[in-house]
């Protein structure tokens, strides 16, 4: 069998490009390997595979999210010019546009081009829940701090795709579970599996479900706004504005905490006044003039003009990017119940 | 976030960059932006320019809040 040519997809915070000013980094290709792709192709030696990232695709996260059609189509275009076997793309970690950017790129490569396709997430990367019914996507640990285990689990798994070999179950793989059945020949019958399974749980020992239920997170839309011009409107980001210095030190990410800001008789947001805590995007803009994440001068002309109520004293703030979904949860649990008992009709949440 | 404020009854519309990750958020009430770094504004145009883009965009999401909805919505018009 001669080597299997695998391209490498990554961002440009792991190709050592940039951080968040170089988030609008357009496609680019370099031959061989780039940052953990030189782990990869290590690790594929160590296996003795003859397997080998001979190029490497870099695209800033903010290009590939803001500029899909053309992203995609680009690196295609430079994947199919290798006549890459696979497409590795990540691991992304906990990293959201970048995790984003991996499945999309990961999907649209496994369906133009039909070669196998692997990448790597942490569990509550929002690129799983887009991607993990097309896509193996295998689990890692949070932060760039888990590359040591994530490699090889990528690799081994690469080399399983690559030689056309069963794949096993998620637990067994390390992938994040599909949604797949398969049939299986077993030794024992379904109503001793079962009660197996009941004794384990009476017993507080760990077993495995056969049939994992599926989640329904879903939420009801809340109802409409009757009369705008009588609504308390409250805005709440997850961008990270804050009283300029940060006050209450919010975390650049990560979050394990949210702000409960006045901004009484406040009708701008200057780069004197406010700034971001936010580590997950180029703040330059937003320190500038905070009204571009939090659009408070807006709202209060409109507040003047009757077009609304009134604007909520408070605004609620905390650093979206890498929070987990529970600290989220528990901080808008907590800050609802004042919306709740001052009477706010509704809410504009603004993300980055 | 968007969910835990919704649950409470509050509606709520999210103004967001990457359209689909506030869909797999579960967000009701989406309001696309303008991109990451600046989702509210443009800082390549005109002050007076940039406030009234910025207006759009709101007043946008103060529409889909007066709009009733039985499943995820765009408001991209």
């Amino acid at each position: 069998m001669s080597k299997i040519r695998i391209v490498h997809y990554i961002n440009q915070f792991f190709a050592g490009i940039g951080g968040e000013e170089k988030a609008d980094v357009k496609p680019e290709l370099r031959e061989g390997v780039v940052g953990p792709g030189m782990a990869l192709n290590a690790e594929f030696k160590k296996l003795g595979k003859d397997m080998e990232i001979v190029a490497t695709v870099i695209c800033g996260d903010s290009y590939f999210n803001e500029n899909l059609e053309e992203a995609k189509a680009t690196i295609l275009e430079m994947i199919k010019a290798q006549n890459a076997d696979m497409l590795i793309a990540g691991p992304a970690f906990n990293a959201g546009r970048y995790g984003a950017a991996c499945g999309t790129i990961s999907k649209f490569v496994q369906e133009e081009l039909e070669i196998p396709v692997v990448t790597a997430m942490y569990i509550e990367n929002p690129g799983v829940d887009m991607y993990r019914k097309d896509l193996y996507i295998i689990e890692t640990g949070n932060s760039a701090a888990a590359m040591r285990t994530a490699v090889p689990a990528v690799a081994k798994f690469a080399v399983k795709l690559a030689e056309g070999a069963t794949i096993g179950r998620p637990a067994e793989e390390g992938y994040i579970e599909r949604g797949i059945r398969r049939n299986v020949f077993v030794d024992k019958i379904g109503a001793q599996r079962a009660v197996e399974m009941l004794v384990s749980k009476l017993n507080d020992q760990p077993f495995e479900t056969e049939y994992p239920m599926p989640v329904f997170d879903h939420v009801a839309p809340g109802n409409a706004i009757k009369d705008l011009s009588k609504a308390k409107i409250a805005l709440v980001t997850s961008g990270g504005i804050v009283p300029k210095g940060n006050p209450d030190r919010i975390e650049s990410s990560s979050a394990s905490k949210y702000g409960k800001y006045d901004i009484d008789g406040i009708s701008d947001l200057t780069f004197e006044t406010y700034e971001t805590a936010h580590g997950g995007f180029d703040p330059v803009y937003c320190n500038d003039d905070s009204d571009r994440v939090l659009p408070v001068d807006v709202l209060r002309d409109l507040e003047k003009e009757g077009k609304i109520g009134e604007l909520y004293r408070y605004f609620y703030t905390t650093t979206g990017n890498g929070t987990s979904v529970k600290n989220s949860n528990e901080f808008a649990a907590e800050f609802t119940k004042d919306l709740l008992a001052d009477g706010v009709d509704a809410v504009i949440l603004t993300s980055t | 976030m968007v969910k835990a404020i919704e649950r409470s009854g509050i509606p709520v519309v999210h103004i967001a960059t990457v359209v689909p990750i506030s869909l797999t958020v579960g967000a009701n009430r989406i309001v696309p932006a303008i991109a990451i770094p600046h989702p509210l504004g443009n800082p390549a145009l005109e002050p007076a320019e940039e406030k009234k883009l910025r207006r759009r965009i709101v007043e946008r999401a103060l529409h889909a809040l007066t709009v009733e909805v039985t499943e995820q919505t765009v408001f991209d018009k």
